[in-house]
């Protein structure tokens, strides 16, 4: 999922007894699956959870645009390259209906995008990680668009009507993205020559584990998850959604021929789930505080392009005021 | 040189401007000065790369060596490439990238506008989906010549310092050779005079509506894209682009 530690400010649930009316009204209309829309009483907490969480969302797509824009200059050909930017274009596109989701909720998309660059708000752990060779757009799109799809159907029934309405749209292109991602990498299986083969599979163990990760901390660990569930920001706990992801991936990786990096990975009849290994959470944490592979080169593009357009955005602001002078004189 | 010969050459130009400015913009991903702007390159690159390669396509077919599309665009090599210099040059800062899309665009426009009317109907039927397509980009990058140029004091300085760098490469496209002139007369390629004064008219307007100046026509003009001589900076370009087809010959992607 790309809100991987969303914080709620709730230490416990509040019963509907120690709730305010209006508190009450609207947590049973979420118990009664009516959405909630911009207009309508919300709790502070609420708001500023959805906010965060949609935020990182959005600025997740921005910042997941840059490993697939590592190989888009060097896509092998006119089909894939067609294909790669046009998915990026996608990416950039769930951003910014993203940020107008989270501005109905009150909050200015400068704002939230100066705390990403600050680093006060974070992005999904995944982009943190290089895109090395060519498979890892295959892998990306199979992988981690992938993950983010396990956890957005989930988000289609959120409760916050603009939210959920976001989900039902991006899911549609990111199952695409899924689809091609593997073809890429199908192709380069049935095809490929032995190096093209070899480079799917670093691609894949490259990519493995921090796919899991991508769901965020095991539920023990996670404080947050017994709020959102209540407020149905979130519909399912994070390993429920992890458990998921790898029941649905592991036959695609058998299909595909290639192996996980995980000895610990095998199909568990009593339970009817694969069992897999730990999660090194170690890694997990280092790269949400800031010390993957990639954060500090991911958060310097951003910030530069934000800091080197400052001319281009004045101009273009000095130029329609002008403009509005001269209709007004006109 | 027959007028196959002729077309093949020409169907090169056009599909390498297209690609290599394509090329260009994709290097902007993550690099714009806001998302919006961002997503507008992006669609305008992918615009580009889908006009050359229906170009190289047709080039392919016409030539019948046994070569597609995509090995014309990812494995010849650079002498072999008849792109635009202007196309080539570095993204540089907004105002050079817009300078050379603006200065493109222009030639683009009036180009498939005329090719919609061509002899070959093979090239109609490009031109006249392109024309779609170049008549937003054209739009697109007027608007920014006269928000920088007419913005603020800093955008004016750096847009007209843009126009008067890139100038020397805006020549080329005017200058006709034989292939022009063969196909010219065939009715196939529309006649390059005619060409550059609608290209002219549009420029000095734009160039007066965004308070800025429009270089001398009759400045010096670097020329060499026509013969495979390009500026240094493509040899980069094309490496980069033709990396993995070159790396892994015969490989399927
Ligand atoms: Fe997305
Ligand atoms: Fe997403
Ligand atoms: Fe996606």
């Amino acid at each position: 999922m790309y809100a991987q530690l969303v914080d709620t400010g709730a230490k416990r649930l509040k019963t509907l007894e120690e709730m305010s009316p209006e508190e009450r009204a609207f947590q049973e209309k979420i118990d009664a699956d009516i959405k909630i829309e911009p207009k309508n009483w919300m709790p502070e907490g609420y708001r500023r959870t959805l906010i965060r969480q949609i935020s990182q969302h959005a600025h997740s797509e921005i910042v997941g645009m840059l490993p697939e824009k590592n190989w888009l200059t060097r896509a092998p050909n006119f089909k894939r390259k067609l294909q790669l930017l046009a998915k990026i274009q996608d990416e950039g596109g769930h951003g910014l209906y993203l940020y107008s989701a989270m501005e109905t909720l009150g909050a200015d998309r400068d704002e939230e995008v100066a705390k990403l660059h600050s680093g006060e708000v974070k992005y999904s752990s995944i982009f943190n990680y290089p895109a090395l060779s060519w498979a890892d757009m295959g892998t990306i799109g199979w992988l981690v668009d992938g993950a983010a799809i396990v956890n957005q159907v989930v988000l289609q029934r959120t409760s916050y009507g603009p939210y959920s309405r976001a989900m039902i749209r991006i899911c549609k292109e990111e199952s695409f993205h899924q689809r091609q991602g593997y073809q890429i990498l199908l192709d380069m299986m049935r095809n490929g020559n032995e190096e093209q083969k070899a480079m799917v599979q670093d691609s894949i163990n490259r990519f493995w584990w921090p796919a899991l990760m991508m769901f965020g901390p095991h539920d023990s660990d996670s404080p947050n998850t017994a709020q959102s569930m209540a407020w149905k920001i979130k519909r399912m706990t994070n390993d429920d959604l992890r458990q998921r992801f790898i029941d649905q991936t592991v036959p695609q990786l058998e299909y595909l021929g290639c192996t996980a990096p995980d000895p610990d990975l095998k199909w568990n009849e009593e339970r009817g789930h694969y069992d897999f290994g730990e999660i090194d959470w170690k890694e997990f944490y280092d790269v949400v505080k800031g010390n993957g592979p990639c954060n500090r080169d991911r958060l310097r593009t951003r910030r530069k392009a934000i800091e080197e357009g400052s001319w281009v955005r004045e101009a273009a602001s000095a130029y329609a005021a002008k403009q509005k002078q001269k209709n007004a004189a006109a | 040189m027959n007028q196959n010969q002729a077309l093949f050459e020409y169907l090169l130009r056009l599909g390498d401007s297209d690609m290599v400015l394509a090329q260009r913009l994709c290097e902007l991903v993550g690099k714009a000065p806001a998302l919006e702007e961002e997503m507008a390159i992006g669609n305008v690159a992918l615009d580009l790369i889908g006009q050359a390669r229906s170009w190289l396509e047709y080039a392919a077919e016409l030539e019948d060596a046994g070569r597609s599309a995509d090995d014309l665009a990812f494995t010849r090599d650079e002498r072999a490439y008849r792109n635009l210099l202007l196309v080539e040059q570095d993204n540089g800062n907004f105002a050079d990238t817009m300078a050379r899309q603006f200065l493109f665009d222009l030639w683009h426009y009036h180009l498939l506008s005329a090719l919609s009317q061509s002899s070959d109907e093979r090239i109609v039927a490009i031109a006249a989906k392109g024309l779609k397509e170049v008549t937003y980009h054209l739009r697109r990058s007027g608007n920014w010549i006269k928000r920088l140029g007419d913005g603020t004091e800093e955008s004016h300085a750096k847009m007209q310092e843009a126009i008067d760098e890139i100038w020397t490469y805006a020549g080329e496209m005017f200058i006709a050779d034989e292939v022009d002139s063969l196909l010219a007369d065939a009715g196939i390629a529309p006649d390059l005079n005619a060409l550059q004064q609608k290209w002219q008219s549009d420029l000095t307007t734009t160039l007066e509506e965004a308070t800025l100046a429009c270089p001398p026509m009759d400045a010096f003009m670097q020329t060499g894209s026509k013969q495979g001589m390009h500026t240094e900076q493509l040899g980069y370009l094309l490496a980069e682009m033709q990396f993995l087809p070159r790396s892994f010959p015969g490989a399927s992607w």
